[in-house]
């Protein structure tokens, strides 16, 4: 009858992410925005810490003994080649934070990563066979739960320890970490998959699915998975700052990475041998670096906990 | 409530065997303890007697058995690191531990329920503004770092407190105390406070929130409406209820604390149990570890437990339902 049909033309992936829910909120949010900046600018100083270093902290070759224990280059005797100064093995401390932040957060995504495998997995099969399954599943779910998360991690790495050959540990350390960090915080990705698989069984496109024949592994997979993986992201997020703070603490505890390849943890841990000689440039520039990545990471995620909050909104 | 009461006995019976299992399990698959304990050059028959004199030449199941057996008397054999009785050990490390723990705990509530009660019922002060600036930091800083801060503070500039040790400790029977020395309470000072700060800070954000909430309820208006006394309300009417969740949460943190003790030990090379589990760790000393495992467990399933029943007794609501649903 009338023509002021407007012709609608589809807006870009790229608008339509700009013109979203979660993107407003996001521009409205300063913590969000500076956190993001803070953790882009330390992901970019781990993925260019080659680049970025002054020395390769690994290669002995460049360490020279004179040079060690100086501390910053703006404090009498300080040395402008050492920006924030050397540690007793002369090794620059800015060159050993940015390999120490790859490490760190190598094996804080690994882990992640490795939990969130399990976890969705555990989490899926449970929610959607149940029964005995599911129960088993839970149970062990409820004891890891009611142990602090330190206390298994150190558990599987004790093990993991006992398991290898001593003249191993080193090398291994880093997979040692990934797996005891990994399958310590399985639980709640479990927990959360399992909740909206059983929500999700019960709807008509997994019926509909089943009667055209599709196995039951393949509606877990195709069908249920990607309708649970909306608060997988959240809990990935707030997970990361765990795990990199777990990591430190294992390493600071002397059972993580070794002072060979030494990660934040382990940097924090060799400056507290040396606290008492007066220097105190090799414990508080990595402490420093350590908690603005677990901080901004932590707020980052709890921004996008109350972002995706539909209650919140 | 007897019901109740059996229930949960059976499910901490039930945790205490599945730690149990994996103590063992420790035992069975990990490494040969053998070749850590007799020189590189020992013939096959001194590794055959050492393994003999550990119990581990006969079949599994009677290892298992064993092992169940002597676990339940508090006997988990030799330590593979210096072969002495891992009991020895643990006793010998448990007081100073515990002193620490408990003090940090007694810290925590001492300080973090009147802070709690001051920042809810003053929302906008000044005060309350930099708790709530202060507990956002305490949560956030790793604690490791807080307690390298606190020694680099207090000992290494200031030079007001120890930063590594016990002090002087008195033995009371078997039971080795720093309570009775002036300088056992001054080692005490940093430790306690590094492993209470998180505590203290949860506890303070919990009163708070409790607090708040109670103090928007009708039974509060209708005292004010009475014309009680501020006094009176805020803490007779108000406190009451607001403590029954904090009683939860400190007995579930309670296990926490001796979990992150782990942390405090080795920051300030405390000569507990939690320092000895980290060199267990690092030694793969699995005597060590699993016993270690089962008496932490056995410790968290018993505060559990009483948390449970207590919060049974202290909350007439659920005394009520529990009677309800018996009938």
């Amino acid at each position: 009858m009338t023509d002021t049909t407007q012709i609608k033309t589809t807006p870009s992936a790229l608008t339509r992410l700009w013109n979203s829910d979660v993107a407003w909120n996001f521009r409205r949010s300063w913590t969000a925005r500076i956190s993001s900046v803070l953790i882009l600018i330390l992901f970019a100083a781990a993925l260019f810490a080659p680049l970025l270093a002054t020395q390769n902290p690994y290669d002995i070759s460049q360490l020279f003994l004179l040079d060690s224990e100086l501390p910053p280059a703006w404090i009498e005797g300080g040395d402008p080649r050492y920006f924030l100064g050397t540690d007793e093995q002369a090794r620059d401390l800015y060159s050993s934070i940015l390999y120490g932040l790859r490490l760190s957060l190598i094996v804080g995504f690994a882990s992640v990563a490795l939990a969130a495998v399990v976890g969705i997995s555990l989490g899926l099969l449970g929610g959607f066979v149940g029964g005995m399954v599911d129960g088993a599943i839970m149970r062990v779910a409820d004891i890891l739960l009611s142990f602090p998360a330190i206390l298994v991690a150190l558990l599987v790495n004790g093990i993991a320890r006992g398991v290898l050959p001593p003249e191993r540990h080193a090398d291994a350390a880093i997979w040692v970490l990934i797996l005891a960090i990994g399958l310590t915080n399985w639980v709640q990705y479990a927990r959360t998959v399992r909740g909206s698989t059983m929500v999700e069984r019960q709807k008509e496109y997994v019926q509909a699915a089943r009667i055209n024949g599709v196995s039951g592994m393949g509606i877990m997979l195709q069908h249920i998975l990607p309708n649970v993986l909306g608060p997988v992201l959240v809990i990935a997020t707030i997970n990361l700052g765990m795990a990199v703070l777990t990591e430190a603490t294992l390493s600071f505890l002397g059972v993580g990475m070794p002072a060979t390849q030494p990660s934040l943890g382990t940097l924090i841990r060799i400056g507290n041998e040396y606290l008492f000689s007066g220097i105190w440039w090799v414990v508080i520039f990595p402490s420093v670096v350590l908690v603005a990545l677990v901080l901004a990471v932590n707020l980052l995620g709890d921004w996008l906990r109350d972002a995706l909050n539909p209650k919140l909104r | 409530m007897l019901g109740f009461l059996i229930r949960r006995i059976i499910q901490s019976v039930f945790v205490m065997l599945a730690v149990a299992l994996i103590a063992f399990m420790m035992f069975r698959f990990m490494g040969d303890p053998v070749n850590s304990m007799v020189a590189e050059t020992a013939t096959t028959e001194e590794r055959d007697a050492v393994r003999e004199r550990l119990g581990l030449d006969q079949p599994l199941y009677v290892q298992y058995g064993r092992f169940v057996a002597r676990a339940a008397t508090g006997d988990f054999g030799l330590s593979w690191r210096n072969a002495r009785p891992v009991s020895t050990l643990l006793a010998e490390r448990f007081p100073a531990t515990a002193e620490l723990v408990l003090v940090a705990a007694g810290l925590s509530l001492v300080l973090g329920i009147p802070l709690g009660i001051l920042t809810a019922l003053r929302p906008h002060s000044f005060s309350t503004q930099a708790l709530q600036l202060m507990s956002l930091v305490g949560i956030s800083l790793p604690t490791f770092v807080t307690g390298i801060l606190l020694i680099l503070v207090f000992s290494v500039w200031l030079g007001w407190l120890p930063s590594f040790g016990r002090g002087t400790v008195v033995d009371v029977g078997w039971w080795s105390t720093g309570f009775l020395t002036l300088s056992g309470l001054k080692a005490l000072i940093l430790p306690s406070v590094m492993l209470c700060l998180f505590q203290l800070t949860l506890i303070m954000r919990l009163v708070r929130a409790e607090m708040m909430e109670v103090l928007r309820t009708d039974y509060i208006k209708f005292a004010k409406a009475r014309g009680l006394t501020n006094r009176s309300i805020h803490f007779h009417h108000a406190l009451k209820n607001t403590l029954i969740p904090v009683i939860t949460i400190f007995g579930l943190q309670l296990g926490g604390l001796i979990a992150f003790a782990i942390i405090t030990e080795t920051v300030f090379q405390w000569p507990g149990m939690g320092a000895l589990f980290i060199q267990a760790v690092s030694f793969g000393d699995v005597p060590v570890m699993a016993a270690y495992l089962v008496l932490v467990s056995l410790i968290f399933v018993i505060i559990n437990t009483t948390v449970d029943l207590l919060y049974a007794v202290l909350d007439p609501r659920l005394r009520v339902e529990g009677a309800r649903a018996a009938h």
